[in-house]
């Protein structure tokens, strides 16, 4: 630890640290990698609610596979795209508990869609956290169905085109436009400004859940460093330029 | 207006030295070191102490909690 400015340094000065319920784990995401934003804001906002042994999360198979052991609440590990039918039969059987998935794009977007749209539609008193980069980041940047047209990928190295893998899919939009839910926002965690709207927004979206008022969906425009091959400030920037115009940020639905 | 004064702290071992800190304080006061920690990151540390004002800015965009952040009024 470096420490300087002795007489500043005092507990009762302090206003920011690593939130209580993220421990020292040491996290396996890439370097400036968003994850590790949203993973702060979750535990912030379970530490502030006082919810933190009645809350269970989903976690989803990609490079969130491992948040269980960077949180220290209940998690139960779903198979790929299974995490909204998961927390269904949780909170269903645990009305009381606070229940939320974190899902990736490959996973809430590709093989979870069906999964994801029915639990949106049965408006299940849950909050799905979805973090959206465009690509397959555990697996090596494979094209994911949320890519950007004339992004490159591993698996679309001449960019992707519309006549052969179609155009990005807005889930998000689609969601909003189901009955079932209450709270369909697009967020991203770039900008300390952005992490505060986030955070709010996130707090929000697990108030909803508590409040029975149906499902609450909280996307993070994300970005992927190693995946899209850019520093962590290039990747930021690449997203800002790229990623907002199609994926702009702002609440979809808020009921 | 009452005058602010604050203090980082970063723990360096935790760092992956991803410079998003860095980019993120509107006074220039971090900035990533040439040295490496046990994981081989040239981690963030403290340039100028006496420019921060304790916005957190840092705090918030770090994506792995290396940054705490102090604040006094003067």
């Amino acid at each position: 630890m470096e420490t300087l400015e002795l007489d500043i340094v005092k507990q009762e000065n302090l206003i920011y640290e690593k939130p209580r319920l993220m421990n020292d784990n040491p996290m396996h995401y890439c370097p400036g990698c968003s994850h590790g934003v949203v993973h702060k804001l979750i535990a912030e906002v379970i530490d502030e609610m006082g919810m933190e042994e009645k809350t269970i999360g989903i976690a989803p198979v990609g490079c969130a596979v491992f948040a269980y052991n960077y949180l220290d609440i209940d998690w139960i590990e779903a198979a790929h795209g299974r995490a909204p039918a998961v927390a269904t039969a949780v909170k269903r059987l645990n009305p009381n508990k606070m229940v939320f998935t974190y899902q990736g794009d490959g996973d809430l977007a590709a093989i979870g869609t069906a999964e994801t749209i029915h639990a949106c539609n049965r408006g299940e008193n849950i909050v799905i956290v979805f973090i959206n980069n465009a690509i397959y980041g555990m697996t090596g940047g494979q094209m994911a169905p949320t890519t950007l047209l004339d992004m490159q990928t591993s698996t679309c190295p001449y960019g992707r085109k519309v006549e052969l893998n179609g155009y990005p899919l807005k889930i998000s939009d689609l969601l909003a436009l189901l009955d079932g839910t209450c709270l369909v926002t697009r967020q991203a965690v770039h900008t300390a400004t952005a992490v505060r709207r986030a955070k709010r927004t996130l707090r929000k979206a697990f108030e909803n859940s508590m409040a029975r008022k149906g499902t609450s969906v909280v996307e993070f425009v994300s970005n992927c460093p190693s995946g899209w091959k850019l520093t962590p400030e290039q990747a930021n920037q690449w997203m800002i330029k790229n990623m907002f115009p199609k994926y702009p940020l702002g609440d979809l639905k808020d009921i | 207006m009452a005058k602010v004064k604050g203090s980082v702290t970063v723990n360096t071992e935790r760092c992956k030295g991803c410079d998003l800190c860095v980019v993120a304080c509107p006074s220039e006061v971090l900035e990533l070191t040439n040295e490496v920690n046990s994981k081989g990151y040239n981690f963030a540390r403290v340039k100028n102490p006496d420019e921060c004002t304790g916005c957190a800015n840092c705090g918030y965009v770090c994506p792995d909690g290396c940054i705490t952040v102090y604040q006094i009024k003067i």
